[in-house]
């Protein structure tokens, strides 16, 4: 932007007034808009207006948004969704603790320490490679299952440690890539202030290392906030469960509809956030 | 003579078939001279013996050859499909000419399907392990109460569930049969209600020191749960469907089909 060095210095030209190279990308810009305006309403008026011509679309209309069905069951989602915020809340800080944690055993470099290393390694290998609902099922129900007393075996507390194992697995990994994109050369600045190893990582490392994570983590967060939907496997009824019972007894689908919109309108606001941390994170950098 | 006898044999087979076209279902198959049955995957046991419908061994798989003779079709014009309940109610065409799976009939459900006369009535029975009982449940509304509950979520026991026991925490719900019984297992529910069959083949084979705790019979109930086939809205088929239904009903087949596959419920006692 600022490089001056390619105007045209001419005489005539008032200081304020826009360049030959302005006017020109102004109008390549105006041009860009109108043609992406064009083809964005000529799509959307081809879906509206082809879509409802397909000879099941009626049938379809009925099963997926029908308008009586939605007013029914959209109040018992919303209360539904209660509970998938709810376990979402107490889960991410237990996932961001332990996906720490792991990200520093595996970053352990002292010799004496290299059973805690081998230990992250299989962490992270094992939790990352099986199925989320996997992990649900096992510990949700086979936990339990050794003989525990209520409420220790309460379909809550397993369901999460199931996300919070599967899940820190991921963070353990995007921690670690931070950790490793700080160079050396700040460990051994730090080394040579008199810091130990510990302090090292604590007041130069990790600060650095999160905040280049930020973004990365934030996307991780918004798949737990869908994933959440997956304990109802193990019984507790939140939106994904209400909206199967609904679809059970009105023999609609709608109710997931109802659902979809609910996550959506948590989820895109996330996602854009996301995408505005990653890409302010860009220009510092660049 | 071994032409005679090919010809013999292909009149016999185009009489069977003209038989089959001569009566109501004729040309409201999906395919011509072969009734499509759908049931679930797997289908359970008393519906289907073995998970195997094509031996007309259980209830349901008697009924659905009972059904298929009456409207015209030899067994061996009888084929099976598998579906979920969701591919049985999404929109499009259907690969099945009626589906079999213990479908509770409803009004809603009545909109957007269409189902047959009902085929059987089902009591609604608790389903619960020996130490419950000994903890000190018992068959009263109550004590029922009090317990933590359980059912499949795709079933209409939730609903009786919520209206006639109200329990005092909310219940638990799950996928399937084979979960609900792990969560009974794991204690992390006391008793989940089912069809009465169904419970009493889970208290007596599945769940490990299962127990029946009482049943609810269809007579008390303001909307009992009656089981019918599901069809596609609007199917040609149900009038000739429904017409095979109410002759083995007044023949009373269909009672002695039930005699014979569901096991008399009498000891078990009844939650008033």
């Amino acid at each position: 932007m600022a490089d001056t060095s390619l105007q045209p210095r001419t005489k005539e030209r008032a200081a304020d007034a826009p360049t030959r190279r302005e006017v020109y990308e102004a109008g390549v810009r105006r041009r860009a808009n109108r043609i992406a305006l064009i083809s964005t309403v000529s799509v959307v008026l081809a879906i509206v207006l082809l879509v409802p011509l397909a000879p099941g679309w009626e049938a379809v209309q009925r099963a997926f948004f029908n308008g009586r069905v939605f007013a029914a069951t959209f109040p018992g989602l919303l209360e539904a969704f209660l509970l998938n915020v709810m376990i979402f809340a107490w889960s991410a800080p237990l996932i961001a603790l332990t996906g720490l944690a792991i990200a520093l055993c595996r970053d352990a470099r002292a010799p004496a320490l290299f059973p805690l290393r081998l230990f992250g390694i299989a962490y992270t290998d094992i939790f990352r490679g099986l199925p989320v609902v996997l992990v649900i099922y096992i510990i949700g129900f086979g936990v339990p299952g050794l003989g525990l007393p209520r409420p220790w075996n309460s379909p809550y507390i397993w369901g999460t440690l199931a996300l919070v194992l599967v899940y820190s697995a991921y963070v353990a990994e995007v921690i670690r890539s931070g950790i490793d994109s700080i160079h050396q050369s700040q460990r051994s600045a730090a080394a040579s202030l008199g810091l130990s190893d510990r302090d090292t990582m604590r007041f130069v490392v990790l600060p650095q290392a999160i905040r280049n994570v930020v973004p990365a983590n934030m996307n991780l967060f918004i798949a737990l906030q869908k994933d959440v939907a997956l304990l109802s496997f193990i019984g507790p009824v939140e939106i994904f469960r209400q909206a199967g019972v609904y679809k059970s007894l009105y023999a609609n689908f709608t109710p997931y509809v109802g659902a979809a919109l609910i996550f959506l309108a948590l989820t895109i606001p996330a996602t854009r956030y996301a995408d505005y941390l990653m890409n302010k994170q860009n220009r510092a950098r660049s | 003579m071994k032409l005679l006898a090919t010809t013999a044999l292909a009149l016999a087979i185009s009489a069977t078939s003209v038989l089959a076209q001569g009566t109501c279902a004729a040309g409201k198959t999906l395919s011509d001279g072969v009734l499509t049955i759908a049931t679930g995957n797997p289908a359970y046991y008393p519906w289907v013996m073995n998970d195997a419908p094509e031996s007309g061994e259980g209830f349901e798989a008697a009924v659905a050859y009972a059904i298929a003779d009456k409207m015209g079709f030899a067994a061996d014009d009888v084929t099976w499909v598998r579906t979920s309940f969701d591919e049985a109610i999404q929109p499009g065409a259907k690969n099945f000419d009626f589906n079999m799976q213990q479908y509770s009939i409803t009004p809603e459900r009545e909109e957007m399907v269409d189902f047959s006369l009902p085929y059987y009535t089902a009591a609604m029975a608790v389903l619960t392990t020996q130490s419950v009982v000994d903890a000190g449940a018992t068959a009263t509304l109550d004590s029922l109460a009090g317990l933590k509950w359980g059912a499949v979520a795709t079933t209409t026991a939730l609903p009786m569930l919520n209206d006639v026991i109200q329990p005092a925490s909310d219940p638990l719900l799950y996928n399937d049969n084979a979960d609900v019984n792990a969560a009974i297992m794991a204690g992390q529910i006391d008793a989940a209600l089912y069809d009465l069959p169904t419970a009493l083949y889970l208290s007596a084979v599945v769940v490990e020191g299962g127990a029946l705790l009482g049943q609810f019979p269809p007579e008390q109930s303001e909307r009992p749960d009656q089981f019918g086939l599901l069809m596609e809205e609007g199917s040609a088929l149900k009038e000739c469907v429904d017409a095979a239904i109410s002759e083995l009903t007044e023949s009373g087949e269909l009672a002695a089909i039930e005699a014979k596959w569901l096991a008399e419920a009498t000891g078990v006692p009844v939650i008033e």
